[in-house]
C-alpha cells in the first residue's frame, strides 16, 4: 500500500467527477434556453443513478473476476462485497480497492453522460433514466470487463487502452450516431437557426473538462509515478494540437476561428489521446492531436451536414470519431519504452497490436451499436422516448421539469 | 402630444441621452430589441454551420412629450445617434392621445415631465 498513490487516485476521482458538471455546462450551454436545464438535468441524474447502480451491481459485472470467457464479471463484488481497504492485486497493489472501484465508478458515470448530445432537447426524461440505467449495465459494463476486467478476453488478447479511448468515448459516440438516428431530428431542424444559447458556458465546461482530464488520463496510471506525468503531458499536448487544428482551418475555410470551434477541438484531442497517453511518449501527442482535429472537423462539418443526421451536440462526430482513431493510434505509437506493461506499435516494428486495436475497434462499435439499438427500441415500445410535439416546440425545460432557467421580469 | 420612438445603434445610446439631456428631455424609457433594416442581419457559424440573416441587436427609445419639445427631441437624437453609416436606425413619431400619471392621477400635459 502507499499513501502517495492512493492520494492521487482520490484526487484523480475528484478530478473525473468534475467533468460531468463540466459536461453538463458544455452541453447545456450549446441547447437553446428552453431545454437548458433538461440537459444540466439529465447530466446530474446520471451522476446520481450510475453511482448506486455502480457499487450494487455495475462493478462486480465490470471488475469482478471473469465468470468465464472473458465476457462479463461475476459477482464476487456484489454490493461491494470483498471490496475493501486492501489492494486487489489483479488491478492495483498499491491502493486500497475501494479507491480504485470509486475511481472506476467515475467512469462509468460520464460515459452514459456523453450521449445525452445526440439526443437532446427531445427526450423523455421519465424514459432517458430508464435507458441510461440500462445502456450502463448491457453496454458500458461489458465492454470495461473485455479491455479492463480480471480475464477478460480483449486484455487477455492483448489490447490496449489507457484510459477509455473505445470504453468511454468509442462506446458513447456510436450509441449517440444510433439514438440520433432512431429518435429522429428535432422540429425544425435545417429549416431554422439553431444557435447556442450561452456559449460561456459551453467555454467554462470546456475548461473543467480539460481539467478533469487530467485526472482521466494522469489517474489511469493507478499510481502517482513517471507513467503518470507521461499521460498528463500528453494530454495537455493533444488538447493544445487539436485546439489549434480547429481554429486554423477554420480561419482558412470561413474566415474567422470561432470559440465554440476552438473547444470543440480541445474535447476532439482529449478525446483521441485518452486510449494512448499511457503507451505512446508525449511528442506522439502531435500527431494523435492534429488528426483528431482534422478527422472530428471533417465528421462534424462535412459528414453530417452531407448525411443530414440530427446529432445535436456532436458526440458521433468529436467522441466517436476520436475514440476510434485515438485507440488506432495506440497501435501506430505504442512503445514498451514508455510503458513496460503495453506492446510496441506498427511505428516501433510490431503489426500485430495494431490489428489487435483494430479488432477491438470494431468490435465495440459492432456491440455498441447493436445492444444500443435494441434498448432504444425496447423503451421506446413500453414508454416512448421522444416527447410529444407540442412539448417539445414549448421545451423540456418547463415540460419535463416544471421550471425555467432564465426570467424575463423579476 | 407626441410619442417618439427611435432605433438606434447600442454603442450610440449613451451619447443620445447626454445629447436628450441638453435639450432638457429627461424622461425616456430604453430598451434592447433586436431588428433588421435594408443591411440585413450578419452571417453566424457555429461548427460549420452557416446561420444567415440573423438578427443585430439595436436599442428602442420610447419619448412622450408636448409639442413644442418635439422638434429638439428629434434633433437631439440624431445628434447623439448619426455616424452616417447604414444601420444608424430610425424615429417614428405618433400622436399621443392621453398621459396619466399613475402616482397623482393627473391627465394630459402637466402628467407628461
Amino acid at each position: 500500500m502507499n499513501s502517495g498513490d492512493t492520494a492521487w487516485v482520490l484526487v484523480s476521482t475528484a478530478l473525473v467527477f468534475f467533468m460531468v458538471p463540466g459536461l453538463a455546462l458544455f452541453y447545456g450551454g450549446m441547447t437553446r434556453r428552453k431545454n437548458v436545464l433538461s440537459t444540466l438535468m439529465q447530466c446530474i441524474i446520471v451522476v446520481c443513478l450510475i453511482s448506486v447502480q455502480w457499487v450494487l451491481f455495475g462493478y462486480t459485472l465490470a471488475f469482478g473476476p471473469d465468470s468465464g470467457f472473458g465476457v462479463l464479471g461475476n459477482l464476487d463484488f456484489i454490493c461491494l462485497r470483498n471490496v475493501d481497504f486492501n489492494p486487489f492485486n489483479e488491478y492495483s497493489k498499491t491502493i486500497p480497492h475501494l479507491a480504485f472501484m470509486i475511481f472506476q465508478c467515475m467512469f462509468a458515470i460520464i460515459t452514459p453522460a456523453l450521449v445525452i448530445g445526440a439526443f437532446a432537447e427531445r427526450i423523455k426524461f421519465s424514459s432517458f433514466c430508464i435507458f441510461s440505467l440500462l445502456w450502463a449495465t448491457f453496454v458500458y459494463d461489458p465492454i470495461a470487463h473485455w479491455i479492463w476486467g480480471a480475464g477478460g478476453w480483449l486484455k487477455e488478447l492483448g489490447g490496449l487502452d489507457f484510459a477509455g479511448g473505445m470504453v468511454v468515448h468509442g462506446s458513447s459516440g456510436f450509441a449517440a450516431l444510433v439514438v440520433c438516428l432512431l429518435i429522429g431530428k428535432r422540429i425544425g431542424y435545417r429549416e431554422q437557426p439553431f444557435r447556442p444559447h450561452n456559449l460561456p458556458f459551453t467555454v467554462l465546461g470546456a475548461g473543467m473538462l480539460w481539467f478533469g482530464w487530467f485526472g482521466f488520463n494522469g489517474g489511469s496510471a493507478l499510481e502517482a509515478n513517471g507513467l503518470a506525468v507521461n499521460a498528463f503531458v500528453s494530454t495537455n499536448i493533444a488538447a493544445a494540437v487539436a485546439a489549434l487544428t480547429w481554429a486554423i482551418w477554420e480561419w482558412q475555410k470561413d474566415g474567422a476561428p470561432t470559440m465554440l470551434g476552438l473547444i470543440t477541438g480541445i474535447i476532439a484531442g482529449l478525446g483521441a489521446i485518452t486510449p494512448a497517453c499511457g503507451y505512446v511518449r508525449p511528442l506522439a501527442a502531435i500527431p494523435i492531436g492534429i488528426l483528431a482535429g482534422v478527422f472530428s472537423f471533417i465528421a462534424v462539418t462535412k459528414v453530417k451536414a452531407r448525411l443530414g443526421y440530427d446529432d445535436s451536440l456532436d458526440v458521433f462526430g468529436v467522441h466517436g470519431i476520436c475514440g476510434v482513431w485515438g485507440s488506432i493510434a495506440t497501435g501506430l505509437f505504442a512503445e514498451k519504452a514508455i510503458n513496460a506493461a503495453g506492446a510496441n506499435g506498427f511505428l516501433f516494428g510490431n503489426v500485430k497490436l495494431l490489428l489487435i486495436q483494430g479488432l477491438y475497434v470494431v468490435v465495440v462499435i459492432a456491440y455498441a451499436v447493436a445492444i444500443t439499438w435494441i434498448l432504444y427500441k425496447f423503451v421506446d415500445a413500453f414508454m416512448g422516448m421522444r416527447v410529444e410535439e407540442k412539448n417539445e416546440i414549448v421545451g423540456l425545460d418547463l415540460t419535463q421539469h416544471h421550471e425555467s432557467a432564465y426570467t424575463v421580469v423579476e | 402630444m407626441k410619442y417618439i420612438v427611435a432605433i438606434i445603434q447600442p454603442h450610440k445610446l449613451d451619447e443620445v441621452m447626454k445629447t436628450l439631456e441638453d435639450v432638457e428631455v429627461n424622461l425616456v424609457t430604453v430598451s434592447n430589441v433586436l431588428g433588421r433594416g435594408r443591411q440585413k442581419g450578419l452571417t453566424e457559424v457555429y461548427r460549420g454551420a452557416k446561420e444567415v440573416g440573423s438578427l443585430l441587436k439595436k436599442i428602442k427609445l420610447e419619448i412622450a412629450c408636448n409639442e413644442d419639445f418635439m422638434e429638439p427631441t428629434i434633433q437631439a437624437i440624431i445628434k447623439g445617434a448619426r455616424t452616417g453609416e447604414i444601420g444608424d436606425g430610425k424615429i417614428f413619431v405618433l400622436d399621443l392621445y392621453e398621459v396619466i400619471r399613475i402616482r397623482t392621477g393627473e391627465r394630459g400635459g402637466k402628467a407628461i415631465g
